[in-house]
Protein backbone atom coordinates (compact mmCIF):
# COMPACT_ATOMS: atom_id res chain seq x y z
CA UNK A 1 0.00 0.00 0.00
CA UNK A 2 3.05 2.49 0.98
CA UNK A 3 4.94 1.24 -2.20
CA UNK A 4 1.35 2.26 -3.93
CA UNK A 5 0.98 5.43 -2.72
CA UNK A 6 4.48 6.25 -3.24
CA UNK A 7 4.52 5.72 -6.79
CA UNK A 8 1.40 8.21 -7.22
CA UNK A 9 2.95 10.85 -5.02
CA UNK A 10 5.87 10.14 -7.82
CA UNK A 11 3.46 10.27 -10.74
CA UNK A 12 1.86 13.08 -9.75
CA UNK A 13 5.20 15.14 -9.49
CA UNK A 14 6.20 14.23 -12.77
CA UNK A 15 3.20 15.34 -13.98
CA UNK A 16 2.89 18.62 -11.66
CA UNK A 17 6.50 19.12 -13.60
CA UNK A 18 5.33 18.93 -16.90
CA UNK A 19 2.23 20.53 -16.87
CA UNK A 20 4.12 23.43 -15.53
CA UNK A 21 6.70 22.82 -18.66
CA UNK A 22 3.40 22.65 -20.82
CA UNK A 23 1.79 25.67 -19.31
CA UNK A 24 4.81 28.20 -20.26
CA UNK A 25 5.77 26.32 -23.98
CA UNK A 26 5.09 28.43 -26.76
CA UNK A 27 6.11 27.31 -30.31
CA UNK A 28 9.35 28.55 -32.19
CA UNK A 29 8.50 30.97 -34.47
CA UNK A 30 11.33 30.58 -36.23
CA UNK A 31 14.44 29.14 -36.82
CA UNK A 32 17.26 29.59 -33.72
CA UNK A 33 20.70 31.10 -34.56
CA UNK A 34 22.15 27.64 -35.25
CA UNK A 35 19.38 26.62 -37.32
CA UNK A 36 19.03 29.71 -39.27
CA UNK A 37 22.61 29.30 -40.51
CA UNK A 38 22.50 25.75 -41.77
CA UNK A 39 19.55 26.79 -44.09
CA UNK A 40 20.95 30.05 -45.05
CA UNK A 41 24.08 28.51 -45.86
CA UNK A 42 24.04 24.87 -46.73
CA UNK A 43 22.98 24.78 -49.69
CA UNK A 44 25.64 27.23 -51.41
CA UNK A 45 28.60 25.64 -48.75
CA UNK A 46 27.92 22.40 -48.90
CA UNK A 47 25.56 21.73 -52.28
CA UNK A 48 23.04 19.04 -51.32
CA UNK A 49 19.74 19.47 -51.87
CA UNK A 50 18.73 17.22 -48.35
CA UNK A 51 19.50 19.90 -45.42
CA UNK A 52 18.68 17.34 -43.13
CA UNK A 53 21.78 15.24 -44.71
CA UNK A 54 24.42 18.17 -45.03
CA UNK A 55 24.06 19.16 -41.46
CA UNK A 56 24.75 14.97 -40.47
CA UNK A 57 27.31 14.03 -42.86
CA UNK A 58 29.64 17.48 -43.32
CA UNK A 59 28.12 20.26 -39.95
CA UNK A 60 27.93 17.71 -38.45
CA UNK A 61 29.98 14.46 -39.58
CA UNK A 62 31.86 13.85 -36.76
CA UNK A 63 28.90 13.16 -34.51
CA UNK A 64 28.11 10.53 -37.61
CA UNK A 65 31.38 8.57 -37.14
CA UNK A 66 30.64 8.51 -33.22
CA UNK A 67 27.21 6.85 -34.30
CA UNK A 68 28.80 4.39 -36.81
CA UNK A 69 31.20 3.30 -34.34
CA UNK A 70 28.82 2.78 -31.57
CA UNK A 71 26.91 0.44 -34.04
CA UNK A 72 30.14 -0.71 -35.06
CA UNK A 73 29.98 -2.05 -31.13
CA UNK A 74 26.87 -2.84 -30.99
CA UNK A 75 27.64 -5.16 -33.76
CA UNK A 76 30.96 -6.48 -32.32
CA UNK A 77 29.65 -6.96 -29.20
CA UNK A 78 26.89 -9.16 -30.00
CA UNK A 79 28.76 -11.74 -32.42
CA UNK A 80 31.36 -12.37 -29.57
CA UNK A 81 28.67 -13.72 -27.13
CA UNK A 82 26.84 -14.88 -29.76
CA UNK A 83 29.63 -17.03 -31.47
CA UNK A 84 28.69 -20.14 -32.44
CA UNK A 85 30.69 -23.09 -32.58
CA UNK A 86 28.79 -26.44 -34.37
CA UNK A 87 30.38 -29.42 -34.27
CA UNK A 88 31.06 -31.08 -37.49
CA UNK A 89 29.09 -34.02 -38.58
CA UNK A 90 26.15 -33.07 -36.03
CA UNK A 91 22.58 -33.16 -37.45
CA UNK A 92 21.35 -29.91 -38.88
CA UNK A 93 18.44 -28.49 -37.76
CA UNK A 94 14.61 -29.85 -39.28
CA UNK A 95 13.28 -26.82 -40.34
CA UNK A 96 9.96 -26.86 -41.40
CA UNK A 97 9.89 -25.89 -45.79
CA UNK A 98 9.45 -22.99 -46.46
CA UNK A 99 6.07 -22.06 -48.58
CA UNK A 100 6.75 -21.87 -52.51
CA UNK A 101 4.70 -17.96 -52.25
CA UNK A 102 7.76 -16.78 -50.09
CA UNK A 103 10.39 -18.96 -52.09
CA UNK A 104 9.05 -17.23 -55.24
CA UNK A 105 8.50 -13.80 -53.92
CA UNK A 106 11.68 -13.89 -52.06
CA UNK A 107 13.44 -14.59 -55.63
CA UNK A 108 11.56 -11.75 -57.46
CA UNK A 109 11.82 -9.29 -54.73
CA UNK A 110 15.65 -9.41 -53.22
CA UNK A 111 16.97 -7.51 -56.21
CA UNK A 112 14.39 -5.00 -55.84
CA UNK A 113 14.74 -4.47 -52.00
CA UNK A 114 19.09 -3.98 -52.52
CA UNK A 115 18.65 -1.33 -55.38
CA UNK A 116 16.35 0.45 -53.26
CA UNK A 117 18.74 0.22 -50.49
CA UNK A 118 21.25 1.52 -53.02
CA UNK A 119 19.23 4.12 -54.26
CA UNK A 120 18.50 5.22 -50.88
CA UNK A 121 22.36 5.77 -49.67
CA UNK A 122 23.50 6.98 -52.83
CA UNK A 123 20.48 9.32 -53.28
CA UNK A 124 21.18 10.84 -49.62
CA UNK A 125 22.56 14.17 -50.57
CA UNK A 126 18.94 14.76 -53.05
CA UNK A 127 16.11 12.91 -51.20
CA UNK A 128 15.16 11.85 -48.07
CA UNK A 129 17.02 9.10 -46.22
CA UNK A 130 20.82 8.20 -46.62
CA UNK A 131 23.45 5.49 -45.01
CA UNK A 132 21.93 4.38 -42.36
CA UNK A 133 18.45 4.44 -43.90
CA UNK A 134 19.68 2.97 -47.27
CA UNK A 135 22.08 0.30 -44.90
CA UNK A 136 18.61 -1.00 -42.71
CA UNK A 137 16.59 -1.79 -45.95
CA UNK A 138 19.41 -3.93 -47.07
CA UNK A 139 19.60 -5.58 -44.08
CA UNK A 140 15.78 -5.64 -44.15
CA UNK A 141 16.48 -7.80 -47.66
CA UNK A 142 19.05 -10.25 -45.56
CA UNK A 143 15.67 -10.70 -43.24
CA UNK A 144 13.76 -11.68 -46.37
CA UNK A 145 16.71 -14.03 -47.37
CA UNK A 146 16.96 -16.12 -44.37
CA UNK A 147 13.16 -16.56 -44.03
CA UNK A 148 12.99 -17.70 -47.34
CA UNK A 149 15.84 -20.48 -46.92
CA UNK A 150 17.18 -20.00 -43.05
CA UNK A 151 19.99 -22.84 -44.06
CA UNK A 152 21.75 -20.87 -46.74
CA UNK A 153 25.18 -20.26 -45.50
CA UNK A 154 27.19 -16.51 -45.82
CA UNK A 155 30.36 -15.72 -46.09
CA UNK A 156 31.77 -13.94 -42.39
CA UNK A 157 34.94 -13.39 -43.56
CA UNK A 158 33.57 -11.08 -47.02
CA UNK A 159 31.14 -9.49 -44.56
CA UNK A 160 33.25 -8.66 -42.49
CA UNK A 161 35.89 -7.64 -45.01
CA UNK A 162 33.70 -5.30 -46.50
CA UNK A 163 32.52 -3.61 -43.46
CA UNK A 164 35.99 -2.69 -42.23
CA UNK A 165 36.84 -1.47 -45.46
CA UNK A 166 33.97 0.80 -45.41
CA UNK A 167 34.73 2.20 -42.15
CA UNK A 168 38.59 2.64 -42.93
CA UNK A 169 37.25 4.46 -46.41
CA UNK A 170 34.74 6.61 -44.01
CA UNK A 171 37.62 7.84 -41.79
CA UNK A 172 40.75 7.91 -44.51
CA UNK A 173 37.73 10.89 -46.78
CA UNK A 174 37.42 12.52 -43.59
CA UNK A 175 40.93 12.73 -42.82
CA UNK A 176 41.35 13.47 -46.72
CA UNK A 177 39.54 16.70 -45.84
CA UNK A 178 41.53 17.97 -43.42
CA UNK A 179 44.63 17.62 -46.12
CA UNK A 180 42.55 19.02 -48.67
CA UNK A 181 39.85 21.22 -47.63
CA UNK A 182 38.83 22.94 -44.67
CA UNK A 183 38.84 20.20 -42.03
CA UNK A 184 37.91 17.05 -40.79
CA UNK A 185 35.25 15.20 -43.02
CA UNK A 186 34.52 18.45 -45.26
CA UNK A 187 32.90 17.20 -48.31
CA UNK A 188 34.90 19.91 -50.27
CA UNK A 189 37.64 17.99 -51.31
CA UNK A 190 35.56 16.81 -54.44
CA UNK A 191 33.89 19.38 -56.86
CA UNK A 192 30.58 20.45 -55.49
CA UNK A 193 29.25 20.06 -59.06
CA UNK A 194 25.50 21.27 -59.70
CA UNK A 195 22.99 21.89 -56.99
CA UNK A 196 20.79 18.73 -57.15
CA UNK A 197 22.50 16.49 -59.48
CA UNK A 198 23.40 12.57 -58.40
CA UNK A 199 27.37 13.63 -58.94
CA UNK A 200 27.12 17.04 -56.97
CA UNK A 201 27.68 18.04 -53.21
CA UNK A 202 31.32 17.02 -52.73
CA UNK A 203 32.40 13.61 -50.95
CA UNK A 204 28.96 13.07 -49.45
CA UNK A 205 27.79 10.53 -51.67
CA UNK A 206 31.27 8.87 -51.09
CA UNK A 207 30.71 8.85 -47.63
CA UNK A 208 27.26 8.13 -47.57
CA UNK A 209 28.26 4.69 -49.69
CA UNK A 210 30.37 4.04 -47.03
CA UNK A 211 28.30 4.06 -44.05
CA UNK A 212 25.31 2.49 -45.80
CA UNK A 213 27.73 -0.27 -46.75
CA UNK A 214 29.18 -0.27 -43.65
CA UNK A 215 25.65 -0.28 -41.74
CA UNK A 216 24.00 -2.72 -44.03
CA UNK A 217 26.91 -5.37 -43.56
CA UNK A 218 26.90 -4.99 -39.66
CA UNK A 219 22.98 -5.01 -39.58
CA UNK A 220 23.06 -8.37 -41.78
CA UNK A 221 25.68 -9.48 -39.63
CA UNK A 222 23.74 -9.69 -36.19
CA UNK A 223 20.97 -10.98 -37.90
CA UNK A 224 22.94 -14.49 -39.51
CA UNK A 225 24.35 -15.14 -36.41
CA UNK A 226 21.22 -14.35 -34.73
CA UNK A 227 20.53 -17.46 -37.25
CA UNK A 228 22.95 -19.39 -36.74
CA UNK A 229 22.75 -19.31 -33.32
CA UNK A 230 19.19 -21.42 -33.64
CA UNK A 231 20.83 -23.79 -35.18
CA UNK A 232 23.61 -24.15 -32.76
CA UNK A 233 20.98 -24.51 -29.60
CA UNK A 234 19.23 -27.40 -31.48
CA UNK A 235 22.57 -29.40 -32.09
CA UNK A 236 23.20 -29.13 -28.61
CA UNK A 237 19.81 -30.27 -27.65
CA UNK A 238 19.81 -33.37 -29.67
CA UNK B 1 -7.11 16.68 -41.07
CA UNK B 2 -3.78 16.29 -40.13
CA UNK B 3 -4.35 16.90 -36.70
CA UNK B 4 -7.36 13.84 -36.44
CA UNK B 5 -4.93 11.88 -38.11
CA UNK B 6 -2.18 12.39 -35.59
CA UNK B 7 -4.54 11.40 -32.36
CA UNK B 8 -6.40 8.50 -33.87
CA UNK B 9 -2.56 7.35 -34.75
CA UNK B 10 -1.55 8.43 -31.01
CA UNK B 11 -4.64 6.42 -30.01
CA UNK B 12 -3.91 3.26 -32.07
CA UNK B 13 0.04 3.73 -30.65
CA UNK B 14 -1.32 4.19 -27.05
CA UNK B 15 -3.33 0.89 -27.05
CA UNK B 16 -0.73 -1.28 -28.88
CA UNK B 17 1.78 0.13 -26.41
CA UNK B 18 -0.78 -1.19 -23.56
CA UNK B 19 -1.18 -4.62 -25.12
CA UNK B 20 2.73 -5.09 -25.58
CA UNK B 21 3.46 -4.39 -22.02
CA UNK B 22 0.07 -6.34 -20.67
CA UNK B 23 -0.64 -9.27 -22.82
CA UNK B 24 -0.02 -12.65 -21.83
CA UNK B 25 1.46 -14.25 -25.14
CA UNK B 26 5.07 -12.82 -25.95
CA UNK B 27 4.74 -12.98 -29.96
CA UNK B 28 1.75 -10.75 -29.53
CA UNK B 29 3.77 -8.54 -27.48
CA UNK B 30 6.85 -8.81 -29.74
CA UNK B 31 3.76 -8.00 -32.62
CA UNK B 32 2.11 -4.78 -31.00
CA UNK B 33 5.50 -3.46 -30.04
CA UNK B 34 6.22 -3.65 -34.05
CA UNK B 35 2.87 -1.89 -34.56
CA UNK B 36 3.83 1.15 -32.23
CA UNK B 37 7.05 1.88 -34.52
CA UNK B 38 5.23 1.38 -37.81
CA UNK B 39 2.20 3.83 -36.47
CA UNK B 40 5.32 6.06 -35.08
CA UNK B 41 6.81 6.33 -38.89
CA UNK B 42 3.58 7.37 -40.05
CA UNK B 43 3.08 10.12 -37.47
CA UNK B 44 7.06 11.31 -38.14
CA UNK B 45 6.08 11.08 -41.58
CA UNK B 46 2.97 13.78 -40.88
CA UNK B 47 5.15 15.52 -39.14
CA UNK B 48 7.66 16.26 -42.16
CA UNK B 49 10.69 14.01 -40.83
CA UNK B 50 10.65 11.75 -44.05
CA UNK B 51 14.39 11.02 -42.81
CA UNK B 52 13.50 9.44 -39.29
CA UNK B 53 9.89 7.95 -40.95
CA UNK B 54 12.25 5.42 -42.91
CA UNK B 55 14.85 4.78 -39.93
CA UNK B 56 12.00 3.66 -37.37
CA UNK B 57 10.04 1.89 -40.34
CA UNK B 58 12.95 -0.22 -41.62
CA UNK B 59 14.83 -0.69 -38.04
CA UNK B 60 11.87 -0.24 -35.59
CA UNK B 61 9.17 -2.37 -37.50
CA UNK B 62 11.43 -4.62 -39.21
CA UNK B 63 14.69 -5.59 -38.15
CA UNK B 64 14.28 -5.50 -33.98
CA UNK B 65 10.45 -7.26 -34.68
CA UNK B 66 12.78 -10.17 -36.31
CA UNK B 67 15.74 -10.35 -33.54
CA UNK B 68 13.22 -10.26 -30.61
CA UNK B 69 11.69 -13.60 -32.61
CA UNK B 70 14.40 -15.16 -33.18
CA UNK B 71 15.66 -14.43 -29.14
CA UNK B 72 12.06 -15.73 -28.39
CA UNK B 73 13.05 -19.11 -30.39
CA UNK B 74 16.02 -19.36 -28.55
CA UNK B 75 15.38 -18.43 -25.02
CA UNK B 76 12.18 -20.99 -25.55
CA UNK B 77 14.55 -24.05 -26.98
CA UNK B 78 16.94 -23.75 -24.38
CA UNK B 79 14.01 -23.97 -21.86
CA UNK B 80 12.36 -27.03 -22.69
Amino acid sequence: MIKKLFVIVILAGLGFVFYTLFQNFDGNTGLNKTAAYYAKNGPSEVGAANLVTAVVVTYRGLDTLGEVTILFLTAAIIGFFLKVNIPDGKKSRNVRKTSEILETASKVLLPVIFLLGVYIFINGHLTPGGGFQGGAVIASGFVLMLLANPKRKFSHSLISSIESMSGIGFVFVGVLGILMAGGFLDNRILALGTFGELLSAGAIPLIYTFVGLKVGTELSNILISMNQVQEDTESITE
Amino acid sequence: MHLTIAIVLGLVMLTMAGIAIHHKKLTVAVIAAGVVSLFASVLYLLLAAPDIAMTEASIGSGLSTIIFFYVLNKIRKTND
